[in-house]
C-alpha cells in the first residue's frame, strides 16, 4: 500500500533525540515512535522497510529502539505495530460486520487498512473508531468500487448503531411539557441517540440477515472465541436498490431500526433541522392527515424520541446526515 | 501495606476484571465475589446499556476503576474532555482509588491505543509525575500507576524501569498498582532479575496488584492475559506480598476467556500464595513494639 499521511499526525522529525532533556525532546521521540506504528505493514506483516522521505526503516528505528540479544530493533518495534494493527483492525471488525459481508474479506481487509492509515484513531476510546469511515469511503471510492454508494449506505447505518447503542440520552419530554404550547413556535430536539437515515438500499434488512447469519454459526460451533477476523462462511444476498427511511434508536437499552413513511420522515426530519412543529407537519405534505400526525407523535414520544432543546448548545445535529446516497 | 493512602485505607481482598461475556452469570447469579475491576473506558459513554449493567453490578459489587487511556507519560496534555467523562465515572462509580499505566499512547491526539514503554529519563519522569499530580488533583481520587509489559527499550535512558517507576510516585506522591505478570514478561525480555525489580519498588506505596497470565514466543514473552497464571509468576506474586504486604489483588484475563467460575477459582489461587505474607505481616506487626523500644534507644544514646 502506498504510504499516506495519517490526518491529525504532525511530521516525525528527521532523527530522533540523541538525549531527552525537554518535553518538547520527549514529544520528537513519541511523535517518531508513533509514525514508524501507523505506518501500514506490508502483505506479509512486517513493518514496512522505508520511512518517510524514503530513509531505511531499520536505520531511523535503531536511532532510539535498542536491539538485543534476541532481536534487532526493528524486530522489537514490529512486536508494538502488529499489536496495533491487530487491534484496530479487530475492532472495525467488529463494528461493520455488514460491510464486511458486503465487499467481501479481501476487499474490506484493504479498505480497513486504507481507512486506518490514512485516519488513526483521534479519540481515547475505540468506540469511535469507525466514525469517519463513511466519509472515507465517498473520499476514496476506489477502495470500494465498483458499488462504493451501497458500502457507503452500509458504513452509515453502522455507524448509527453505535450511536444508538451508548449515545447520550437526556431528559425525555412527557405530554406536560408540550401542554398549552401552541405548535407555532414549539421546537422539538431529538434525542442524540436517535439517526435519522434515508437510505437507496434496504441495509436495515441486510445488516439483520448477516448479524443472524454470524449469531448462528456462533451458536452451531460453541466456539467460546473465534476472534472478530473468523471466516463468514454463507453469503447473505446484497440488498438491492430501493430507497427507505430509517430511524436507527434505542428502546429500553435495545438497539432497533424503524422505517417511516415519506410525510413522517419528512415531519420529523424538520423537527431535527430545528423547525418549529407546525412548520415540520407541513413539511409532511397536503396529504398527511391530522390523525396521522397524531399517531406518530404520540408512537414518538412513547419510544422517547424527543427531548428538550438546549439552551447554548446545537441542537441541530449535522452528524445525522439524513441524505440518501448518491 | 494491605491499607494505604493509595488505596483509600480499604482492604478488599481477591477481584475480577468485569468482562462481557461474563454479565449474564454475575446479574443472574450474583456470586460473592471481593470486588470487581472495571476497565474505565468501557463505560465512559453517555448512556445506553453499558451504564445501565454498571448500576445494576454497582448495586451488588464494589467497583475499582482501572483505566488504559489516561498516557501519563505522554508529553500531550491531559484531555479535559476525557478528564470530565471520567470525573463522571468517578462519582458514578465512587472507586476508592484510580489505576491507570505508567506509559503512554498518545501524541498530538492520535491514540494507538496501546500501552507504550516510557523512556526512563528523568525528565520524562518528571513530566509524568506533573500531569499524575494534575490527574489527582482533578479527580480528587488517589491514584496508582501501574507498571506495563514491554518489548522495547530506547537508547535514551537513564534508569532501570523500577529506577524510574520510584522516581515518578515520589515526585507525583501516588500508588503503585503492581503488576507482577508485567515485571516476569518485561524481566525475560530485557534481561534482568525480576526479583531486583521488586526490591526497587517502595513497598509502601502499593495498593494494588495485578497477576494475569502470558504466552512464551520463541524469542519473547507477551503480555496476553488469556492464560491462567504461569508458575514464575506466582512465586513473584507470594514475594510481592511478602516485601508488600497483602494488598487487594486482581487477576486479568481479557482474551479468550473461559467461563466465570474458572476465572474466578484461578483468582482465588492467589490465597495459597499469601498464607506466607500474612504471616510475615503478623510477625512484623508483633515485633514492631520491640523494634520502636529499640530505635527509641539508640535516639536517646549520647
Amino acid at each position: 500500500m502506498k504510504a499516506v499521511r495519517p490526518i491529525g499526525l504532525k511530521p516525525p522529525p528527521r532523527h530522533a533525540p540523541r538525549r531527552l532533556r525537554t518535553d518538547a525532546d520527549l514529544r520528537a521521540l513519541q511523535r517518531l515512535m508513533t509514525h514508524a506504528l501507523v505506518q501500514p505493514l506490508r502483505p506479509n506483516d512486517e513493518v514496512a522497510p522505508r520511512f518517510h522521505a524514503g530513509r531505511p526503516m531499520a536505520e531511523v528505528v535503531g536511532e532510539f529502539i535498542k536491539p538485543n540479544d534476541r532481536l534487532t530493533a526493528v524486530e522489537r518495534l514490529q512486536i508494538y505495530a502488529h499489536s496495533y494493527w491487530s487491534r484496530l483492525i479487530d475492532c472495525v471488525y467488529d463494528d461493520a460486520p455488514g460491510l464486511r459481508a458486503l465487499l467481501g474479506e479481501k476487499k474490506f481487509s484493504a479498505l480497513v487498512r486504507a481507512y486506518l492509515a490514512k485516519y488513526p484513531s483521534r479519540s481515547f476510546t475505540l468506540r469511535n473508531l469507525c466514525s469517519r469511515l463513511p466519509q472515507f469511503i465517498r473520499e476514496e471510492p476506489r477502495w470500494t468500487a465498483p458499488d462504493p454508494a451501497r458500502a457507503h449506505a452500509v458504513a452509515r447505518f453502522e455507524w448509527a448503531q453505535t450511536v444508538a447503542f451508548d449515545g447520550e440520552a437526556r431528559a425525555v419530554l412527557t405530554p406536560e411539557d408540550l401542554a398549552g404550547r401552541p405548535p407555532a413556535k414549539l421546537r422539538l430536539a431529538l434525542q442524540p441517540y436517535v439517526s435519522l437515515l434515508v437510505l437507496a438500499w434496504p441495509v436495515d434488512d441486510y445488516v439483520i440477515a448477516v448479524k443472524q447469519r454470524d449469531a448462528l454459526r456462533d451458536e452451531a460451533s460453541h466456539a467460546v472465541d473465534h476472534g472478530p477476523r473468523a471466516s463468514t462462511g454463507k453469503r447473505v444476498a446484497r440488498p438491492r436498490r430501493g430507497r427507505v427511511n430509517v430511524v436507527v434508536h434505542r428502546y429500553r437499552e435495545r438497539l432497533f431500526y424503524k422505517r417511516l413513511s415519506a410525510p413522517a420522515f419528512k415531519i420529523l426530519a424538520a423537527l431535527a433541522a430545528g423547525q418549529s412543529v407546525a412548520r415540520a407537519v407541513a413539511a409532511g405534505g397536503r396529504g398527511v392527515t391530522p390523525a396521522a400526525v397524531q399517531e406518530w407523535f404520540a408512537t414518538w414520544m412513547e419510544l422517547g424520541w424527543f427531548c428538550r432543546r438546549q439552551a447554548g448548545r446545537a441542537n441541530r445535529d449535522k452528524s445525522r446526515s439524513i441524505k440518501p446516497e448518491a | 501495606m494491605p491499607a494505604n493512602r493509595f488505596n483509600a485505607f480499604t482492604d478488599y481482598g481477591i477481584g475480577l476484571g468485569l468482562r462481557v461475556p461474563h454479565y449474564a452469570h454475575i446479574l443472574e447469579r450474583k456470586p460473592l465475589v471481593d470486588w470487581f475491576e472495571i476497565i474505565s473506558e468501557n463505560f465512559m459513554v453517555d448512556g445506553g446499556r453499558p451504564l445501565q449493567v454498571l448500576d445494576r453490578i454497582l448495586e451488588q459489587y464494589r467497583v475499582v476503576q482501572h483505566g488504559v487511556s489516561m498516557y501519563f507519560g505522554s508529553a500531550d496534555k491531559p484531555d479535559r474532555a476525557h478528564l470530565r467523562k471520567l470525573k463522571t465515572l468517578v462519582k458514578r462509580t465512587k472507586t476508592p482509588w484510580l489505576s491507570d499505566h505508567l506509559c503512554w499512547g498518545s501524541i498530538d491526539g492520535t491514540y494507538t491505543h496501546d500501552l507504550l514503554p516510557m523512556p526512563y529519563t528523568f525528565s520524562a519522569a518528571r513530566r509524568t509525575a506533573e500531569k499524575i499530580r494534575q490527574v489527582r488533583d482533578y479527580l480528587e481520587v488517589p491514584i496508582c500507576v501501574e507498571n506495563v509489559s514491554s518489548y522495547a527499550e530506547f537508547h535514551v535512558s537513564e534508569m532501570t524501569e523500577w529506577e524510574f517507576l520510584r522516581e515518578v510516585v515520589e515526585r507525583a506522591d501516588c500508588g503503585i498498582l503492581l503488576d507482577v505478570n508485567n515485571i516476569y514478561v518485561s524481566s525475560q525480555n530485557h534481561n534482568f532479575d525480576p526479583y531486583d525489580y521488586l526490591r526497587g519498588v517502595p513497598p509502601e506505596r502499593v495498593g494494588q496488584i495485578h497477576i494475569a497470565g502470558h504466552t512464551r514466543f520463541e524469542k519473547y514473552l507477551l503480555d496476553t492475559h488469556d492464560h491462567p497464571v504461569l508458575d514464575p509468576v506466582w512465586k513473584l506474586y507470594a514475594r510481592a506480598t511478602q516485601l508488600c504486604g497483602v494488598s487487594a489483588t486482581l487477576l486479568e484475563w481479557d482474551d479468550r476467556i473461559p467461563s466465570f467460575g474458572e476465572v474466578h477459582r484461578e483468582a482465588l489461587k492467589a490465597k495459597k500464595f499469601i498464607g506466607g505474607a500474612r504471616t510475615h505481616q503478623s510477625q512484623s506487626k508483633a515485633s514492631e513494639p520491640r523494634r520502636a523500644r529499640r530505635d527509641a534507644k539508640v535516639m536517646s544514646a549520647p
